[in-house]
């Protein structure tokens, strides 16, 4: 059976395809091309003239050690939000999982904090984590604990990690539940007869199962954390203090809106432009082959 | 090896269902037990509670004269066949079989040798680093009974292990089911629905309606003397005619439509009594027409069997069946049986117990 629609006019299936393709050119093709364009363009200080400069904002940036301190930074704050949100998230649905059988109206519920914009988010946790002000700073100072995120490094990127890691929680619990109510009830009853206790059957049959879900999310919140969580660390931190959570998304903002160095940050910005197509061939690869296990 | 004991066991499950109530027997160590019953009469969860993964609401289930009710699973030494197989989709055939004693620190050259052993009693050889989605059905099957057998438990639990397979391949592994358990002389349970199952596999036949047991026994004595019109009704195939009657005022007959019955053992209930009379269609004999005490049955429609054939009809308004011969009737109209006093089983309608 041919599945495949047959058009008798030339002319319509363009037609059709037409709004998409305008949408993708404006939206996405057009600036990527601007960003392309100007990563090899230095301007003056007063934006007067533009001189075409080959790689050398891509020499420059190479060779800058900040740059390199922001990658660092990146990969940090991007692996610690990716293990928060997926540890908490499976195990808040590990738990779910052996008391709600099927049921939909808690996880309504429970997506809610994804539809939390970023900054409302950072807003959320300056006021449970403000040094004077917060709930949690204030439980902390009886430990011992000089909670100062203005002033100490850690306690900025702990704060921001935690902040972006917390809006993602949700949407990874709904994968991890779905998962884990896919595996029969039977594989997990018969591995418990053949002797595997509580952990040792989450290790070696409930991990290994989930294992597709879990590479999924691995790259979805890597993505995330690269590049949707710059309304967080905006109203959070700024980047500081002294760049201690300044992420590459961050930077382009910083050296090009602030700095005002365009050039160098086009350039950042088509590095990064690599790094999400790169992350996307990896998860599309993966889609494709479907079962891994 | 170990027998199991049941003394009282009953299941409520939340929301209220009591799924199995008040179940007493014992299976002696070796021998080969197996639960049938039509679908949801508890049989799956009786089993469960043998395994320990579901729990017992009351009462005491025994294995190998230790009350296991507070035991977990993995503790009661036990290996469960699963209808649906639940493989681990993830490991190989191999590592499917060694997985319960990996847990049980076996040591490895032990495992390999009894994993080989078990794959090489099955045939399942060729597909040691298969993973169970390359498999067949049957293969699959294969490999849960490997799984169970390697383990060497006290018991073997089946919870109706052959009914995902096609006719031919299901008669073939009952077979192999039954010299494999005969080979290794594990106690087992085994749930089925299917009553040529239940009959040709077991040692102790256990018929369960509602949650209850119906009959204990041999599968033979089941079959000769079933002490309920449900356990009559049930086991054999085609199923006993029930022809309603009242028990005769002159000792030793029913009547059948104003009709007399002889039967072979008066019953211990008074005249007018209304019953069944139960009669296997194997015992009803084709005679020529006017012979004296016979049943006439008017003929509905006949299947053709081969040899044989499944005559449907109606004696005295009951629906019945009879197997004849093929060729030996014609193909509408009335036929005369007549049936052996001896080979009638009597019911009484209002308890449904044999009278
Ligand atoms: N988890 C459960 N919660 C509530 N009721 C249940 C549960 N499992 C089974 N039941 C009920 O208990 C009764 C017995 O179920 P069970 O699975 O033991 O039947 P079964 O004899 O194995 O039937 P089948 O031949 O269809 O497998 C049924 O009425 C069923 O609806
Ligand atoms: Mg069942």
């Amino acid at each position: 059976m041919e599945k495949r629609a047959v058009f008798g006019n030339r002319v319509l299936p363009y037609g059709l395809l037409a709004p998409q393709i305008a949408v993708t050119l404006i939206f996405f093709y057009w600036p990527a091309a601007q960003a392309v364009q100007h990563s090899f363009l230095v301007q003056d200080a007063f934006g007067l003239s533009t001189e075409f400069v080959w790689f050398e904002n891509y020499k420059q940036l190479f060779s800058d050690p900040s740059y390199y301190r922001t990658l660092a930074t990146t990969v940090i704050f991007s692996t610690a939000v990716t293990a928060v949100s997926l540890s908490v998230a499976l195990l808040l649905a590990a738990m779910a999982d052996r008391e709600i059988k099927g049921a939909t109206g808690y996880r309504t519920l429970l997506i809610w904090p994804y539809a939390v914009a970023p900054a409302v988010a950072g807003v959320l946790w300056i006021f449970m984590l403000d040094p004077s002000l917060g709930m949690i700073s204030r439980a902390m100072r009886p430990l011992g604990i000089d909670w100062n995120p203005r002033l100490n490094g850690n306690h900025a990127m702990t704060q921001v990690v935690l902040a972006s890691a917390w809006k993602q929680i949700s949407y990874n619990f709904l994968f991890f539940l779905a998962g884990l109510q896919a595996i029969p009830k039977s594989v997990i009853e018969a591995a418990a007869i053949d002797g595997a206790r509580r952990w040792r059957r989450f290790w070696t049959i409930i991990l290994p199962l989930l294992s597709p879900t879990t590479f999924f999310l691995v790259i979805v919140n890597i993505v995330y954390a690269f590049f949707d969580t710059f309304g967080t660390i905006d109203t959070m931190t700024g980047g500081g203090p002294a760049k201690a959570t300044e992420t590459l998304v961050y930077k382009v903002y910083a050296d090009g809106r602030l700095g005002g160095d365009l050039g160098g940050s086009a350039a950042q910005s088509v590095i990064l432009m690599f790094i999400v197509i790169s992350l996307t061939a990896v998860q599309f690869r993966f889609v494709e082959r479907k079962v891994t296990y | 090896m170990a027998a199991v004991t049941l003394e009282g066991v009953s299941k409520i499950y939340h929301g209220g269902v009591q799924a199995v109530r008040n179940v007493s027997f014992d299976v002696p160590d070796g021998s080969f037990c197996v639960l049938v019953g039509p679908s949801g009469c508890g049989k799956s969860t009786l089993l469960r509670m043998i395994a320990g993964l579901e729990t017992i609401s009351a009462g005491t289930v025994g294995i190998g004269g230790r009350v296991v009710n507070d035991v977990e699973p993995a503790d009661r030494d036990i290996a469960m066949v699963f209808q649906n197989y639940a493989l681990y989709p993830h490991m190989s055939v191999y590592d499917n079989m060694a997985y319960g004693l990996r847990n049980r620190r076996t040591p490895k050259p032990e495992i390999d040798e009894r994993v080989r052993e078990a794959a090489r009693i099955l045939a399942i050889e060729p597909y040691l680093d298969r993973k169970p989605r390359a498999l067949s059905g049957g293969q699959r099957q294969r490999v849960a009974m490997g799984r169970a057998i390697v383990r060497k438990p006290q018991v073997f639990l089946f919870d109706e292990p052959l009914s995902n397979l096609d006719a031919k391949l299901r008669v073939q592994m009952r077979v192999e089911i039954k010299r494999l358990q005969r080979s290794l002389g594990v106690t087992s349970v085994y749930v089925t629905h299917d009553q040529i199952e239940a009959m040709t596999l077991s040692d102790v036949l256990v018929v369960m309606n509602a949650g209850q047991v119906e009959q204990i026994g041999t599968p033979i004595e089941l079959y000769r003397r079933p002490q309920t019109r449900f356990v009559a009704g049930f086991l054999g195939s085609p199923a006993m005619n029930f022809l309603p009657g009242r028990i005769g005022r002159e000792p030793g007959t029913i009547m059948l439509d104003e009709r007399p019955i002889r039967i072979a053992t008066p019953p211990a209930a008074a005249p007018d009594t209304q019953v069944e009379l139960g009669i296997r269609p194997e015992d009803l004999r084709l005679v020529p027409r006017g012979q004296a005490g016979a049943l006439a049955m008017h003929i509905e429609f006949v299947e053709e069997l081969g040899a044989t054939q499944l005559v449907h009809g109606r004696i005295a308004a009951a629906p019945a069946t009879v197997q004849v011969p093929t060729g030996a009737i014609p193909p509408e109209g009335t036929i005369e049986l007549a049936v052996d006093p001896a080979a009638t089983h009597l019911f009484d309608v209002a308890s449904g117990r044999r009278l």
